[in-house]
């Protein structure tokens, strides 16, 4: 048995944990139907390719997270979603498009294809744009003012440009040939946006939230969780230097950016996530107020760790069956 | 403008109805898949191979709207059902989270290998794969059937301060209408693909494909189809015994029955009239619900003026129930009739390749039928005896939930029509291509030593006459 302090710790880290997955993973995939070229076809069928055999995976995470949110802290799913009831809407809608278009595309009438692409960039984007607006709206501590809707509109559109560079540094790790000095430029336009919206989150975030500002101000704290934006700085900075030299010759250092991103993420999603601990819901919920029953938990954890590691060992295993640069999708 | 309670419902109500269709396919095709890939590896015969090649392609498609749907249901408990968390939150969260773990990521996790990894893997591997993603599929319907029984028939818990905590989880999962209803819901599956699958096989034949995959596929749809249905009429009887155990007004309101009498009549057809609570135009056999519910001509059955203010809304439930029962008769007497029309050898007359074309869906609509007696008819109820409908219901405001509903409706009638659209339009097409291509020659590499070698394997050679 566990004991009930400890079960609202763990499962809030499993949730957080499946978040970043979540992030980095559709992240990339999302990041790749935004930037999908709508004139190119060829490019375009190849771009789908890298993500073809793992977008299903990808997006399980976010079943998850929102899973562990609901089963584990049951009136903060409630809460969050009563708030963000229409973007979550579009958010889901813009998720169906753009799952049922990839698969639409491949298979309608030729002469559809075409739109068949555009849902899936439009469905892509939303996707990516809606996201950022929940999390603006959440740190805004979903405020009804025009300050919090501005905000989560700038949040929305620098969640869509960290996609997109996560994405492009996919597409350099699988591509060759103009599509991969296409995603090299790619990735250095959307690498700066992201830039710029990290920025602006970070010096937003501890102004407008006095708790916030309290924690990465006190000191010795702050000493602690400096590394973290300069850490952030300095991978921008590499990657920076990395996109300048590719692509090379014999792709030397194609995977370089991608795990550069990897690392920003994880690094923006502590920070966040320093920010709020212990609250679910900013300044009004904690973790403990909002846990289940003991005894679920409990229950659940048992399954989390027995069946967790295998996922693990399966989701490696689909990685290095598709492994290396993408080659034509075929069904069989 | 109608209410929020009434709006949610809708809205659960359409996306969770929508979301189905497409499970009910994927359970039993991806078995189907397996049975398919299983034999061309035993045989090397193309023609497997190109059956495989085909339905996994419809299989992915529906798998993808599958998932995209299901993703709006885990949002749907928190928006609409607050107090449904609330209250038995303790008890659904772990079976749903169960089903995350267990099934989701299993299927999710090896789909890309099932579905483009058959040369970067060895055929063992890939077999494997695909009989994995059915586990998975399958074990999704465990989980979330699990749920959804124990909501109609509790069991191992305790209520403290209105709040349902799990004391017993072998009793909640285990709990008495279960078993019926997860068997029941799988061959419903099972009739689903079976009659999709006879169905497009049939359109390819009328359309003058002469290739040997649609007869075969015709073939296996049917004797599956022909063994199915009476093993789910079978089973529907014995859910319907213990529903009457658990749920008597449901039962009630099933076989239209207003006064608690024996001998009672069973109902062909009727229009229940619920505010004179009798029924109009009844057709009726003699004391034969008595018969089927209790085993005895002259067994007593309770009715509905027993629940009078607590019991479902009758005529739904009565309908929707005339129409599954209806569609299983008619299943079982088309697959048997053209099943036994092939056994003598005969090939199936335009009519009857006819006919099951218009059967295509017709598991969808039983199912979905079915579905609706389940479910109306737990009413006022949302959980037995713990929660009403009404007492779960958001706060939200009814314009938002409007909204919504209003996205959710278009988006469905465009992907409905799209995807029966493709699936028409994949079916013709492969009338056209030719009987069997090079790579579906390629005998199935049965050791793993081979794997990995993405071109053609090593024996090819001797395969050149396969
Ligand atoms: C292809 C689909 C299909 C077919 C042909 C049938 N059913 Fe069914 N039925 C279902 C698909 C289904 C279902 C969708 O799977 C349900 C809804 C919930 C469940 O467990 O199964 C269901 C529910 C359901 C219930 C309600 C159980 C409850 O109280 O919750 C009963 C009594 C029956 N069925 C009985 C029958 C009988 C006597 C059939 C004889 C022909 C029959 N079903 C054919
Ligand atoms: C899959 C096939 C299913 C279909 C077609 C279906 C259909 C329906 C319908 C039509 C209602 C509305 C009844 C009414 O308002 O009178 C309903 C209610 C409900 N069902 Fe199901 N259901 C299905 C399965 C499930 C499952 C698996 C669960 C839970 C795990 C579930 C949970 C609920 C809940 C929470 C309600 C409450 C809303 C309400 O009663 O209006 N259902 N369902
Ligand atoms: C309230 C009820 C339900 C919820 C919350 C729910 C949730 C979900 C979710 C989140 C997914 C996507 C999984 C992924 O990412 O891979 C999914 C898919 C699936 N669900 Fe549901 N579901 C419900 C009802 C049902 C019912 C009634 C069945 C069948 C009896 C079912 C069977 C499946 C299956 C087999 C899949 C895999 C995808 C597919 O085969 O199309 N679900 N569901």
């Amino acid at each position: 048995m566990f004991e009930a302090n400890s079960l609202a710790v763990i499962f809030v880290a499993l949730m957080g944990f499946s978040i970043l997955l979540y992030a980095i993973l559709d992240g990339f995939d999302l990041g790749v139907g935004i930037l999908l070229p709508l004139s190119q076809k060829d490019d375009s069928d190849t771009m789908i390719a890298s993500i073809g055999p793992f977008w299903d995976a990808n997006e399980t995470w976010l079943v998850l997270a929102i899973g562990l949110l609901l089963i584990a802290f049951p009136s903060a799913h409630s809460h969050i979603f009563k708030e963000l009831y229409l973007p979550t809407a579009v958010l889901l809608i813009s998720l169906v498009l753009r799952g049922v278009a990839f698969d639409f595309r491949a298979k309608a009438a030729f002469s559809h294809k075409p739109t068949w692409n555009k849902v899936f960039k439009v469905g892509s984007l939303l996707a990516a744009m809606s996201q950022g607006y929940m999390l603006g709206m959440y740190v805004m501590s979903f405020e009804d003012s025009l300050a919090a809707y501005a905000f989560s509109l700038l949040s929305a559109l620098g969640v869509a440009a960290a996609y997109a560079y996560i994405g492009a540094c996919w597409l350099i790790m699988k591509t060759e040939g103009a599509l991969q000095v296409q995603a090299v430029r790619w990735a250095k336009q959307a690498g700066l946006i992201c830039f710029i919206g990290i920025v602006a989150v970070s010096a937003v975030n501890p102004l407008i939230n006095p708790d916030v500002f309290a924690k990465w101000f006190a000191w010795p704290t702050t000493l602690y969780i400096l590394p973290l934006p300069l850490l952030c700085f300095a991978l921008f900075v590499y990657s920076l230097l990395q996109l300048k030299k590719l692509p090379a010759i014999n792709d030397k250092g194609c995977w370089r950016p991608f795990v550069a991103a990897v690392v920003i993420f994880a690094l923006c999603f502590f920070g966040l996530a320093f920010s709020f601990f212990p609250y679910i819901v900013p300044g009004k919920l904690t973790i403990w107020e909002t846990a289940a029953a003991p005894e679920s938990l409990s229950f659940l954890l048992w399954g989390v760790i027995i069946v967790v590691p295998v996922i693990f060992s399966y989701t490696v295993f689909s990685y290095r069956v598709f492994w290396g640069k993408v080659r034509e999708l075929r069904y069989y | 403008m109608l209410e929020t309670l009434m709006l949610s419902r809708i809205q659960f109500a359409a996306n969770i109805s929508f979301h189905i269709l497409f499970p009910a396919i994927t359970i039993a095709l991806s078995w189907f898949l397996f049975f398919f890939k299983l034999r061309f590896d035993q045989t090397g015969e193309p023609v497997w191979m190109r059956a495989y090649r085909f339905w996994v392609k419809i299989f992915a498609l529906t798998f993808a709207i599958g998932v995209v749907t299901g993703i709006t249901m885990s949002f749907q408990f928190g928006t609409n059902w607050p107090k449904f968390m609330e209250t038995v939150g303790n008890i659904a969260g772990p079976l749903l989270g169960y089903e995350v773990l267990t099934a989701f990521f299993l299927e999710a996790g090896f789909l890309g290998v099932m579905l483009f990894g058959i040369k970067r893997v060895s055929a063992r591997v890939h077999t494997l794969s695909t009989l994995i993603v059915a586990i998975g599929t399958t074990l999704s319907a465990f989980w979330i059937l699990a749920l959804n029984s124990w909501m109609h028939t509790p069991q191992g818990h305790e209520m403290r301060d209105g709040v349902a905590f799990p004391v017993d989880w072998l009793a909640i999962i285990f709990n008495p209408s279960f078993p019926y209803r997860l068997s029941h819901m799988v061959i419903a599956s099972g009739l689903t693909a079976a009659f999709l699958i006879a169905g497009i096989s049939a359109y390819r034949l009328l359309k003058g494909d002469d290739k040997q995959a649609p007869k075969l596929t015709l073939k296996i749809a049917l004797t599956v189809a022909m063994v199915l249905t009476p093993v789910q009429i079978f089973l529907g009887d014995l859910h319907g015994l213990n529903t009457l155990e658990h749920q008597p007004q449901k039962i009630a309101a099933m076989e239209g029955i207003w006064h608690t009498e024996k001998g009672v009549p069973l109902l062909l057809f009727a229009i229940p009239d619920e505010e004179k609570r009798t029924n109009h135009f009844e057709i009726a056999i003699p004391k034969m619900a008595s018969f089927i519910l209790t085993h005895d001509f002259d067994g007593e059955i309770k009715g509905l003026n027993e629940f009078e203010g607590n019991h479902p809304p009758v005529a739904p439930v009565f309908f929707a129930f005339r129409i599954m029962v209806g569609i299983g008769m008619l299943m079982l007497t088309i697959s048997w009739f053209s099943r036994i029309q092939l056994w003598r050898d005969k090939p199936l007359p335009t009519w009857l390749l006819r006919v099951l074309v218009a059967m295509s869906f017709s598991g969808w609509v039983a199912t979905l039928a079915g579905w609706y007696v389940t479910e109306i008819g737990r009413q006022p109820w949302l959980v037995t005896g713990i929660l009403t409908v009404k007492d779960a219901a958001t706060t939200i405001a009814s314009g938002n939930v409007a909204l919504s509903l209003a996205m959710y409706l278009t988006l469905y009638a465009v992907l409905m029509t799209a995807y029966l659209h493709t699936l028409f339009t994949m079916a013709r097409r492969a009338v056209e291509i030719e009987e069997i291509t090079d790579d579906e020659r390629v005998k199935p590499v049965l050791h793993p030593a081979i794997a990995h070698s993405t071109n053609q394997s090593p024996n090819t050679k001797e395969n050149d006459n396969v």
